[in-house]
């Protein structure tokens, strides 16, 4: 691209020998054509947690969590009080009667759990002094209880009194269930362990009220069935040649593990499932239960965080400091050559051997369409830790470059101005006594 | 800058339109020089019988030892003024003085009584001389002198009579300020003046005191001795009573005056010289309230040793008068200094030139919407000249003054004039000044009345004739338009509310779309078609309030624009404010009778031109030389920009050379210019920093929303850059490195590569979006035969300035942004695209006229601060491609 700029011959070579493909500077698709630095962190941005239609917050290592405004770019609040890096934060919404109110709590590695107000900035609680620093935070907005994990499993209720706790064990690609037995006395207690996993699971989702789908270490996607704790589906991602062991499942050892760790799963609740496999994306149907697109190289680094938006478009962003936009086309073509390696695909308990070249195992697979990249944001210099998405009114990423950029479609930005514009010009009765202020 | 005077300046109809009937045909003879003096460079100097060569001040004394002697001149220069003669010209000004010094006994009174005279202005002229002036006449106090008072005067002196008689308001409203300057600090220090004297004073009371008690005992009561020291003791008690009493006048100089010169203060002193004022004035309450009418002399300078005072003084002419300087603080005397270089630079050049910068002032005034952009000297913290300027022309203030200051101003300039009694105007027919007229002074009306007798004595002296003041019918139709304010203000600034004045002025550009067929004949073309300064387009001529909410706005003109009259030169000078106001309000296509009005289109050209021809050659030359140095690689930087220092137009008209030299010497400098115009971040990148701020200078002539700092531009970066820094900045200078941090350099370079265009000026290439429109051919036309920097400036400012005003249109019509009844969005997207076509922009150029939109809106809906809110950086996605010479 900028070979004449970069004069060496080979960083020519180098770019042109990229695997990873390259858009280009003109896309029609991509609608965001605006953007606004939120400058405000001084560390790492890991966490973004939407408040409401036009709010959200933002978190890092500073230990600093921030307010902002989505429509604006303000920052509203600024709540300070951890002394370390927040390692979880989730938004609380709840819903009296009729007035909803939308609390944050915050998890941070000085082992300290808070709960914020946003609209007033105030620290509404705080629990200090916990045995383990909590790693993730999950509410059960229809039970009014919360839990936070680390090495401690704990409920809590509203009130932030400690309802149960449960040690956790960890064990590699073991699975713990843990249900609430009792909505009057909470208590957890394991469920049952799914042992099916190899490796370290990475991911768990809830799909909808009877699946959860999980992914691991090595790349394998288990999809579970809530209700008799069964395994639906079993998916191994595959790259170097295949050899089979006596399962049917595909082991591999001479790729590097973090190149197919699942990163990150999203779902949208019925049927499809995003994962995010190393710097690669697959797309899976839970009901044809086969991968229906997939794209091997979509970024050139670890997939950080994924989204599915409608009208099969997706949006993945990943450790080199891209966001990408792709679109599910019903093209019935490979999306790219599948020389180097290769995706296989085979339902669980589907015993067959691999034999034959992949190349010739590929047609065979259904594979319905290809994901075509249709846009790419490049702003941040570091990797992107997390997205979120307002709709219309934009995307908002975070950074290991300190960074919070709000993206957003110039052309809605611009006939929001001009209303602005127009209603200023009402009110000061025309252009004369404008500029007074 | 609305119109380039330089450019405007230089062609006149009666000079060579009738040479040149038909510009098509060359005549054989073109080579030869019309002007018969060849010697003199200035062809334009009609006045050539005038013995200086530029205009200059002149401060005269009528001195009581040696009568009227010329003290100095601004600027000090002798060749200033020549052989012209200043000693018989003095003799001239202050001949025609007035002054009631009658200071003295006044009947009735047993002690002499200082008189607070009004200062007088009057303009006269000595045709032989060919010199004409605008004197201001004062008084300052002397305890020395004859009177205690010395008249001066302060005379503005030009060749051009034109000059005077229609600057008369402005030179009087200045000169007042600077003489209210001098005389406070005069006052002040003739108040230390009697405070010292008092002292010697009481000092030789006691002494005399002692000597009579002395005599009284050795010779007794009645000899002779001590009857004359009892005399002697009375004469000084007698002299002390004098004294005190004079002092107390002159600490209870009229309050009001002083208010006056307090608020008159901030606004005749430039900012920086604000902590002075305190200094300058420091004769204000506080020291007031040290009025010694006690008799007890409080001690402001308590290391002053008294004197005794000899009986007799010697009132012999061997005694050494004060100078000026002597006679005022040396505050206030450099204050006013100041103030009169000022004076003398801000009235510098041609008539026309004046005129031309006094109406782009106005324009720039009605516009402050959009003068962010490209203007550089407008509104960024520049109260004075605002002020000065809508004082001065009260009938061309906005309705609402933003700062409020138009009222006063006005009333305080209609009161100056009024003060100058040798006009002869009806000052009843004007009736705000009625009441500040000079009556105002309440103390001394018997004086006053004396003053006028007195004054009617200049008119016996034949020698020297006093033109006629302000001629009436100048001042008639001034306060005509003055009368007539109320109506058309309301009319400009409800229906042409929206009216963009300075597109008009702005199709001056059209000589040179004419130039580049006839090289040589660039200025001096004429042809049939007569187009004044006041031709406007049709389609900017929409008014824009009656297509706001309105249904069914129909372009009448589905022309594009510029297809527009091409062979045009302005021939016409720009028309004085009184009357190119009257051209401005009315309707603009009625340019053509407000000019058969005007008698400023018979405005002879004097010959103070010359030398601001010379001063831009000079600057010309010095910067090509240094435009040269730096392409044979040298490190200097050329007028760097920025660095905390505002953005001159002078920097700017230099720029302006450099990016001339870019136009020529690059074939691609219009993409790079669309990339600018367009809001897209260009980066020069190169080895050599002078050559790369070089660059930048030029182009940053184009940067919309430069700032007054030139905030948006970094001439010289050595870092990777980040994308805030893209935000930042619009135009950036980077260092090509071969290191590990060159390369992190040229990574973020084409990382950023969709946001940035880029401008290798070792390798000269250019990689940006595409450009193919013809727009930016007129700015940036690489045949232009415009040869000089600030020429091309002005032509610029004159093209951004149109696209400013079709900016400016298009953001605030209604029905372009806001679907009319239940139209959807795509109607309006449509309308939107049909009126960027009307407007003869394509796709391309449409950017620029979006961008440009974008910052108005931003800029009218924040202001100009955006403290808090992050500024946001919008961009497209659109493929580059690579130019190469």
């Amino acid at each position: 691209m900028l070979r004449w700029i970069l004069g060496g011959r080979e960083a020519q070579g180098a770019v042109e020998k990229s695997p990873t493909l390259f858009i280009g500077e003109e896309q029609p698709k991509n609608p965001f054509t605006e953007l606004q630095v939120l400058k405000g962190h001084f560390d790492i941005v890991r966490f973004l947690v939407q408040i409401d239609d036009s709010r959200f917050a933002s978190a890092g290592d500073d230990g600093l969590v921030l307010v902002w405004n989505v429509e604006t770019g303000e920052r509203l609040m600024e709540l300070r009080g951890h002394s370390q890096q927040i390692t979880a934060m989730v938004a609380w919404s709840l819903i009296n009667a009729d007035t909803s109110h939308t609390s944050i709590i915050t998890a941070s590695s000085d082992r300290s759990l808070s709960l914020w107000d946003p609209d007033t900035g105030n620290r509404v609680q705080t629990i200090s002094d916990l045995q383990s620093s909590v790693k993730c935070l999950l509410v059960l907005e229809h039970l009014d209880l919360w839990l936070s994990g680390g090495n401690e499993l704990c409920v809590w209720n509203q009130d932030f009194k400690l309802l149960d706790i449960f040690l956790l064990f960890l064990f590699v690609a073991v699975i713990y269930k843990l249900a609430v037995s009792s909505k009057l006395e909470v208590s957890v207690q394991p469920f049952r362990q799914l042992t099916d996993h190899h490796d370290s699971i990475r991911v768990l989702i809830n799909v909808n009220d009877g699946l959860f789908a999980s992914g691991s270490h090595v790349g394998e996607l288990i999809i579970w069935d809530a209700v008799n704790w069964t395994i639906q589906a079993y998916e191994h991602i595959l790259w170097e040649e295949p050899h089979c062991d006596g399962q049917a499942e595909i082991r591999f050892v001479s790729q590097k593990q973090s190149d197919m760790s699942i990163h990150h799963l999203a779902s949208n609740g019925e049927v499809v499932i995003l994962a995010a496999v190393g710097s690669g994306l697959y797309v899976y149907n839970i009901h044809s239960r086969n991968v229906v697109a997939y794209r091997k190289m979509a970024h050139d680094s670890n997939v950080l965080h994924t989204m599915l938006l409608s009208d099969g478009q997706l949006m993945s962003c990943s450790e080199d400091g891209s966001v990408r936009m792709w679109e599910m086309e019903p093209l019935p073509l490979p999306a790219e050559p599948a020389s180097p390696g290769f995706f296989g695909l085979w339902s669980f308990g589907r015993s067959s051997k691999q034999t034959c070249p992949p190349v010739k195992k590929v047609p065979e697979v259904p594979i319905l369409k290809s994901l075509e990249l249709t846009g790419d944001l490049i702003g941040h210099s570091g990797a992107i830790q997390m997205f979120l998405s307002f709709g219309e009114k934009g995307l908002v990423t975070c950074s290991t470059d300190h960074l919070v950029i709000l993206w957003k479609d110039g052309e809605r930005q611009s006939r929001l101005r001009s209303l602005a514009v127009f209603q200023k010009l009402e009110e000061n009765q025309g252009l004369n006594s404008r500029m007074s202020t | 800058m609305i119109g380039s005077p330089d450019v405007v300046a230089l062609t006149k109809e009666d000079d060579f339109g009738e040479v040149y009937p038909d510009p098509s045909v060359l005549p054989e003879d073109f080579s030869v020089p019309l002007f018969a003096h060849a010697a003199n460079a200035n062809p334009w100097t009609k006045t050539s019988y005038a013995k200086f060569s530029k205009d200059f001040i002149l401060i005269s004394e009528f001195s009581e030892q040696v009568g009227p002697q010329p003290l100095l001149t601004i600027p000090e220069d002798p060749k200033v003024c020549g052989t012209f003669d200043l000693n018989y010209f003095s003799l001239r000004i202050m001949s025609v003085d007035y002054q009631a010094s009658f200071v003295g006994h006044p009947p009735g009174s047993s002690y002499p009584k200082l008189n607070f005279v009004e200062d007088s202005k009057v303009v006269l002229g000595d045709s032989k001389e060919g010199a004409f002036a605008y004197v201001h006449h004062l008084t300052l106090y002397d305890l020395e002198a004859r009177g205690f008072v010395r008249p001066f005067c302060m005379a503005y002196i030009s060749a051009d009579e034109r000059k005077i008689m229609q600057q008369f308001q402005e030179l009087s409203s200045k000169f007042s300020r600077a003489s209210e300057c001098l005389k406070s600090g005069n006052r002040k220090a003739f108040a230390n003046e009697l405070q010292k004297k008092l002292k010697d004073l009481e000092y030789t009371r006691s002494v005399v005191h002692k000597e009579t008690e002395l005599q009284k005992m050795n010779n007794g009561c009645y000899s002779t001795q001590a009857i004359e020291k009892a005399n002697e003791l009375a004469n000084v008690e007698k002299s002390i009573y004098e004294h005190k009493d004079l002092l107390r006048q002159i600490t209870s100089y009229p309050n009001r005056k002083r208010q006056d010169v307090e608020c008159l203060q901030p606004e005749s002193e430039a900012p920086a010289k604000a902590t002075g004022s305190d200094v300058a004035f420091p004769f204000n309450h506080s020291d007031a309230e040290h009025n010694p009418a006690d008799g007890d002399v409080s001690d402001p300078r308590p290391s002053y040793t008294p004197q005794l005072i000899k009986a007799k003084s010697a009132k012999c002419f061997d005694k050494r008068l004060k100078t000026l300087e002597e006679l005022c603080e040396l505050a206030s005397f450099h204050q006013t200094m100041d103030q009169l270089k000022s004076i003398e630079k801000s009235f510098r050049g041609d008539l026309c030139y004046i005129y031309t910068s006094q109406i782009d002032q106005i324009l720039l005034g009605k516009q402050k919407i959009t003068n962010f952009l490209f203007e550089s000297d407008w509104g960024n913290g520049e109260p004075a000249k605002h002020f000065e300027v809508a004082g001065l022309i009260p009938h061309l203030d906005l309705p609402q003054a933003p700062d409020g200051s138009g009222e006063p101003t006005s009333l305080e300039t209609c009161t100056s004039f009024g003060d100058s009694v040798h006009i002869k105007l009806e000052l009843e027919s004007v009736d705000g000044p009625a009441e500040s007229s000079p009556s105002d002074l309440t103390q001394e009306t018997s004086e006053d009345a004396a003053d006028i007798e007195t004054k009617g004595s200049f008119s016996s002296d034949k020698s020297i004739e006093t033109l006629g003041a302000v001629s009436p019918s100048n001042l008639h139709s001034h306060l005509d338009v003055m009368g007539r304010r109320g109506t058309s203000d309301e009319c400009s600034g409800t229906e042409n509310g929206i009216f963009f004045d300075r597109s008009t002025v702005s199709s001056a550009n059209a000589p040179y779309e004419k130039s580049s067929a006839q090289p040589g004949a660039f200025s001096l073309l004429d042809n049939d078609s007569t187009v004044d300064v006041y031709h406007t387009e049709t389609l900017v001529k929409v008014d824009t309030a009656c297509c706001m909410g309105q249904e069914g706005f129909i372009f009448e003109e589905p022309e594009p624009v510029h297809q527009r009259c091409g062979e045009t030169v302005v021939k016409q000078e720009p028309l004085s404010l009184l009357y190119g106001d009257l051209a401005l309000q009315v309707d603009f296509a009625g340019g053509e009778a407000a000019h058969e009005h005007s008698p400023s289109a018979v405005l002879s050209f004097p010959n103070t031109l010359s030398e601001d021809v010379a001063r831009m050659n000079v600057e010309e030359s010095s910067d090509t030389t240094s435009y040269m140095s730096i392409s044979t690689s040298s490190d200097r930087a050329p007028s760097p920009l920025g660095h905390g220092n505002p953005v001159t137009v002078k920097q700017k008209k230099k720029a302006g050379q450099s990016a001339l030299k870019f136009i020529r010497q690059y074939p691609f400098a219009q993409q790079a210019i669309f990339c600018l115009l367009s809001g897209r971040t260009l980066v020069v990148l190169g080895v050599d920093e002078g050559t790369v701020r070089k660059l930048v200078n030029a182009l940053s002539i184009f940067v919309p929303n430069l700032g007054r700092y030139a905030e948006q531009v970094q001439p010289w970066l050595c870092c990777p850059f980040q994308l805030t820094d893209l935000q930042r900045w619009k135009l950036i200078g980077l260092q090509r490195i071969a290191s590990p941090t060159g390369s992190s350099m040229l990574y973020s370079l084409s990382r950023y590569s969709r946001y940035i265009g880029i401008l290798d000026a070792d390798n000269k290439t250019l990689r940006c979006p595409t450009y193919k429109g013809t727009l930016i051919g007129h700015i940036a036309d690489h045949r232009t035969q415009i040869k000089r920097g600030s020429t091309y400036y002005h032509h610029v400012q004159n093209m951004l300035t149109q696209l400013t005003a079709k900016a400016f249109l298009y953001t605030f019509c209604h029905h372009l942004h806001l679907p009319l009844g239940l139209e959807d969005e795509d109607a309006v997207v449509q309308r939107r695209t049909t009126f960027l076509y009307h407007l003869g922009f394509s796709e391309e150029e449409s950017k620029i006229v979006h961008y440009l939109s974008g910052l108005i809106k931003q800029r009218y809906v924040q202001g100009p601060c955006q403290r808090g809110i992050q500024p946001v950086f919008a961009f497209n996605y659109t493929t580059s491609c690579l130019y190469k010479i």
